[in-house]
């Protein structure tokens, strides 16, 4: 399944008529904006707690040489390497060149986004490489082959039949009768399947949710404990991360974790987080023996300075997709980009180009619920809105479009002769629609009139009355 | 209620202009019963947002500039949308960023400029109005109201004091509708799909009538209400406000 974001109205037209994916997007982001409005409603300080967070990213943003050169020193430090990537090539390859290194046959994978970004398991498995997906819903869209739907839920777009269809298909080697109806069940036995995985992978790769600059450690959060697996048990821990995931301190990373995970699913704190600092030391009862990070750029390094630069405080907790309601209306998948939702609609076109993502800045009505939302208030829709601009310079648009908007302001900007055509719009309009009072169908707005009637005018326009009185007075 | 008189300027708003002139007089009568003489500059357009947010930031400069031009020189300037009055006083300032000459002039005018139902509550101190409507009906926040000036509570104080209207609460009153201008027809299908959610909540509401303070979002809903086969009538606020309900039949319905 390879969607593109080019197609995204395709995409969504085809989204809004799956019936199992309108039923689980009925429930699922509404459900954890629920959790979160009453996590944050237990919270008196959280609002302080967000102007914290964004001070913390600022912060980082202005100095982001000197945190990162401080993280690698003290990765380095305490034992691990950093491998700087510019490009998703060069991250793909620092990956190979490590589990070449060890001769891994297979790796287990916690859930990570920068994976995703890279497309590392199409690499690995054209490699000779089983990568092997351990958080439950990652797990589940590698078995149907598809992309994950959602930052943080990334098989939201599922029901349970689907799962239970997957899971029967995947593995077929299980006793064909046996009972899947539960979700339970399923947990259980996806649990069984990746025990064994577990032990037998030669490499573990996680992201990180924070990278410490003063300890040189990453951290990650998971509610599956996948994460801790993926990390201890093979001989070497890979640890994937963007470079704008490094914060100071301890005490940074301390202060936004306690914003991620209300933001994200409403919890307190997710049920495991997790910090790394090196490879296993003398003394030490487990961990690996090779600890490496490999630290992305992709474009990011770009945006800094610039009018997208606020975008690197994201903290990937999915609060925006969440509580956007052309999200919940189509889901992740439409938006044919790994990031979806409004963090994706101003991510996408930084990483991926605009070409090819011009659609999705534009898909919002910029109802502003995201940024309201953002735990480190990135102003969404304003750089939406610049995507836009960079758009309308580059003349992306369609033709249409452009010319009706340049004859539009065209009048916009002339008053009387404004007047004059809309004073004689309003009478025609007003005239035809006067029978009904609407109109099921108008010339050059089939897009609005295909499924909403067009109220027509009252027949003059307030400035024609409000003149014509005047005069009467 | 503030007693000393204000010169409000209206800003109609394009939508109000074409499709509805009577929320815009609605506004007139509200503003003046409130103790504002009020004015109508003849040279404004349009706010100028479909420019702005589709990109063409140029147009939607000069746009801004004419309008900054034509309201000059009143105490307030009052428009009966949340979205309007958003785009002047949030956006104004921020299109002008680079040039201080102009910035101070758009500041200046962002300051005195507001929603018609949260300037009669939070700068006239009004409480109550003398209008009479028999109706049981949800209000709709509108986004740019809501998220951008603040406007939630305002439109039910007033509503409340109308003799006869029961106001019910809508699930999902937060959400956006589906309008958002030109997002409407370019992604028709998704701004329908919202349109449906909004009507099924605002059925599930048992109202009667739904009320909204931006005319966008009343076209979108009144539309897909009337597509839907529904009853239910949609009007803006100021409408029912200044006891005008009668007058005009409700949006997408015959005279």
């Amino acid at each position: 399944m390879q969607l593109q974001a080019r197609d995204f109205p395709q995409n969504a037209r085809a989204a809004l008529g799956e019936e199992r994916l309108q039923r689980a997007l009925s429930r699922a982001p509404s459900g954890f904006a629920l959790k979160r409005a009453i996590a944050v409603e237990r919270l008196p300080e959280f609002e302080s707690l967000r102007e914290r967070g964004r001070a913390i990213k600022d912060e980082t943003l202005a100095h982001l040489d000197f945190y990162l050169e401080r993280y690698e020193e003290n990765v380095v430090a305490s034992g691990g390497k950093v491998h700087w990537a510019k490009t998703a090539e060069e991250a793909r390859q620092a990956v190979l060149r490590i589990c070449r290194s060890v001769g891994a046959k297979s790796v287990t994978k916690g859930k990570s986004m920068v994976g995703e970004e890279v497309g590392l398991n199409a690499c690995l498995e054209a490699n000779g490489i089983t990568p092997i997906e351990t958080d439950l819903g990652e797990y589940i869209i590698q078995l149907r082959g598809e992309p994950p739907s959602h930052i943080i839920a990334p098989a939201i777009h599922l029901v349970k039949e689907d799962v239970a269809e997957s899971f029967r298909r995947a593995h077929d080697r299980l006793d064909a009768a046996r009972s899947l109806e539960e979700v339970r069940q399923l947990c259980a036995e996806a649990r069984a399947v990746l025990r064994p995985l577990f032990l037998a992978a030669d490499v573990g790769i996680t992201g990180a949710n924070f990278l410490v600059a003063e300890t040189g450690s990453s951290i990650i959060v998971t509610n599956e404990g996948n994460g801790d697996l993926t990390q201890l048990l093979p001989r070497v821990h890979i640890v994937m991360a963007s470079l704008e995931k490094v914060v100071p301190t301890l005490e940074d990373a301390a202060t936004l974790l306690r914003l991620l995970a209300r933001s994200a699913s409403g919890q307190e704190f997710s049920a495991y987080t997790t910090l790394s600092t090196g490879p296993r030391r003398a003394g030490d009862e487990d961990g690996p023996e090779e600890y490496h990070v490999i630290l992305l750029d992709n474009g990011r390094s770009a945006l800094l300075g610039g009018e997208f630069q606020d975008m690197l405080r994201c903290i990937r907790c999915a609060a925006c997709l969440n509580h956007c309601p052309v999200y919940g209306a189509v889901g992740g998948h439409a938006y044919g980009s790994v990031y979806p939702g409004p963090m994706g609609a101003v991510l996408s076109p930084a990483l991926f180009g605009l070409e090819g993502s011009a659609h999705l800045p534009n898909a919002s009505t910029f109802c502003g619920r995201c940024e309201s939302v953002c735990p480190v208030k990135i102003p969404l829709p304003k750089m939406m809105r610049h995507w836009r601009e960079r758009e309308f310079e580059r003349r992306l648009g369609p033709r249409p479009y452009r010319v009706g908007l340049q004859l539009w302001a065209f009048l916009a900007l002339r008053p009387a002769l404004y007047h004059a055509v809309f004073g004689l719009l309003a009478r025609l309009l007003g005239w035809a629609g006067a029978g009904r009072g609407r109109f099921r169908a108008l010339p050059f707005l089939s897009g609005w009139t295909g499924a909403r009637d067009m109220p027509a005018p009252e027949g003059k326009t307030f400035h024609r009355l409000w003149t014509e009185r005047r005069r009467a007075r | 209620m503030v007693e000393e008189r204000v010169r409000v300027a209206l800003f109609v708003t394009c939508l109000v202009d074409l499709f509805r002139p009577s929320v815009g007089f609605a506004a007139v009568k509200l503003l003046e019963e409130a103790g504002a003489t009020v004015e109508v500059p003849l040279a404004q357009t349009c706010c100028g947002q479909p420019a702005y947010n589709s990109g063409d930031r140029e147009s939607a400069k000069r746009i801004a500039e004419k309008v900054i031009d034509a309201f000059e020189g009143y105490d307030c300037v009052v428009a009966p949308s949340g979205s309007c009055a958003a785009m002047i006083r949030c956006h104004y300032p921020q299109l002008f960023a680079d040039d201080p000459a102009k910035r101070a002039r758009a500041e200046a005018l962002a300051a005195r400029t507001y929603e018609l139902l949260s300037f009669l509550v939070d700068q006239r101190g009004l409480c109550r109005v003398n209008a009479r409507w028999l109706r049981r009906a949800a209000y709709h926040d509108a986004c740019s109201g809501l998220r951008e000036l603040g406007i939630k509570e305002q439109p039910r104080r007033l509503l409340a004091s109308v003799e006869g209207l029961s106001l019910s609460e809508l699930r999902g009153a937060e959400t956006c509708c589906g309008f958002g201008g030109a997002f409407s027809v370019k992604y028709p299908e998704i701004s329908e799909k919202m349109a449906t959610d909004k009507e099924a909540d605002i059925v599930a509401s048992g109202a009667q009538a739904v009320l909204c303070g931006d005319l966008g979002c009343l076209l979108n809903i009144a539309g897909r209400l009337s597509r839907l086969g529904s009853s239910v009538e949609a009007r803006h606020a100021a409408e029912v406000l200044a006891g005008m309900a009668e007058d005009v039949p409700p949006i997408g319905v015959p005279r």
